[in-house]
C-alpha cells in the first residue's frame, strides 16, 4: 500500500468517525465523578414507591446509593437499567441500594415497565420538587452516587458507561461511612 | 489500474458509509431546526412574531424550567401525549408558526420531539420548527441564560 493509498484510508477513517460519534447521544453536561472533589450532602427525602412503601433516602446513610432519574420512554435510560439491576444484584451485600426516580408523568407505564425489565431495587414517581432538592433535573438521565456518609459524589448525565458507575461503586463502598459525630 | 481501482473502492466505501449516517438527518421529511439562540432573539422581538411553542417531553422538567410563554402537553410519544398535542392544534391555521421541543436529551435522539413533529406534518401545518437541543435542554437552553419561566 503506498502513501497515497494510505491517505485515503485515512480521510475515511476520520470521516467515518466523525460522522459516528457527531451522531451518538454524548452529553458534554458537567456531569462529575467522585475524585472531583465534590461532595454536597444528599438531600433529605421522602418518597413514595410503586407498592406504596415510604422510601426515605435518609433510611440508606451507611450504604452506597445510586439514584437514577429516568423515564418508560427514555430510550438511554432503557439501556442503563438492565446494567443498574446487575449492579443491584452484584454488590447488594456489600451495603449498594439503587434507587429509581421516574420522571413519567403517571405510574401505570411505569409499573408495566418495571415488571418487563425485572426491576430489583425500589422505584418512585419524582416531580419537580424532588428534582429541584438534587439541584435540577434538567435532562435524562440523570443518576447520583451517595457515598455512606449520606454526601453526593457523582453526578452523571445522559447515558454512562457501566464501567464508569461499577468503579465509582467500588471505590465508594471501600471508603468508610464518617466517624461518628462528624 | 490497480491503484485506480483501489482508489475507487475507497471513495466508493466513503460515500456508503456517508450516506448511511447522513441520511436519517437529510431526508425530505427531517425536521427543520431551530437553534436556541434565533428562538431567544424571536422572543425578544414583537409578540405577533412569537411562535406557539409546545414542550411535549415531562412535565417534571416543564415545571423546572421551561421556555417562557411555552405550553407543556404531555410526552408526545405516548398515546395520550400525541392526543393532547393534537387537540391543542387542531383549530390552528395550517401556517401557524410552531415550535416544538422536549429537552430530555440531544433532539436527533428524542422520542418525543420526531413524532410530534410528523404529526403536526400529518395534519398539515408547514411552519413548523423543533428546537436545536445538542444535549439536553438544562444544557443548552437554562445554562445558556436564556430566560426561563417555572412552574405549570
Amino acid at each position: 500500500m503506498n502513501s497515497k493509498h494510505l491517505f485515503i484510508v485515512g480521510a475515511v477513517v476520520v470521516v467515518a468517525a466523525t460522522l459516528y460519534f457527531g451522531t451518538r447521544n454524548i452529553s458534554d453536561l458537567p456531569s462529575f465523578g467522585i475524585n472531583s472533589g465534590q461532595h454536597m450532602p444528599a438531600p433529605q427525602v421522602t418518597l413514595t414507591d410503586l407498592s406504596g412503601q415510604k422510601l426515605d433516602l435518609a433510611s440508606y446513610k451507611g450504604e452506597v446509593v445510586l439514584v437514577d432519574f429516568w423515564a418508560t420512554w427514555c430510550d438511554p435510560c432503557r439501556a442503563e437499567i438492565p446494567h443498574f439491576v446487575q449492579l443491584q444484584d452484584k454488590y447488594r451485600n456489600q451495603g449498594f441500594r439503587v434507587v429509581g426516580i421516574s420522571m413519567d408523568d403517571g405510574p401505570r407505564p411505569v409499573l408495566e415497565f418495571y415488571g418487563q425489565y425485572r426491576m430489583n431495587y425500589p422505584v418512585a414517581m419524582g416531580n419537580a420538587k424532588v428534582a429541584e432538592r438534587f439541584g435540577g433535573v434538567l435532562g435524562l438521565p440523570v443518576s447520583f452516587l451517595i457515598g455512606r456518609d449520606g454526601r453526593i459524589y457523582a453526578r452523571h448525565v445522559g447515558e454512562t458507561e457501566t464501567s464508569v458507575f461499577e468503579s465509582e461503586i467500588k471505590e465508594l463502598l471501600a471508603r468508610p461511612a464518617a466517624a461518628p459525630g462528624l | 489500474m490497480e491503484n485506480s481501482s483501489f482508489s475507487s473502492k475507497i471513495l466508493g466505501l466513503a460515500f456508503l458509509l456517508a450516506l448511511a449516517f447522513a441520511a436519517p438527518l437529510c431526508a425530505a421529511d427531517a425536521p427543520q431546526l431551530i437553534q436556541p439562540a434565533e428562538l431567544n432573539k424571536i422572543l425578544q422581538g414583537p409578540a405577533k412574531q412569537r411562535p406557539l411553542i409546545i414542550q411535549v417531553g415531562f412535565r417534571s422538567l416543564y415545571e423546572q424550567a421551561h421556555v417562557p410563554g411555552s405550553e407543556y402537553v404531555g410526552a408526545a410519544s405516548s398515546a395520550e401525549g400525541s392526543k393532547e398535542l393534537r387537540r391543542r392544534v387542531e383549530g390552528l391555521p395550517r401556517n401557524r408558526f410552531i415550535v416544538l421541543y422536549c429537552g430530555c436529551c440531544p433532539w436527533s435522539h428524542c422520542p418525543n420531539v420526531q413524532p410530534a413533529y410528523k404529526e403536526l406534518q400529518s395534519m398539515g401545518f408547514r411552519n413548523v420548527r423543533v428546537l436545536y437541543i445538542e444535549s439536553n435542554f438544562g444544557a443548552d437552553w437554562v445554562d445558556k441564560g436564556y430566560p426561563v419561566s417555572k412552574g405549570q
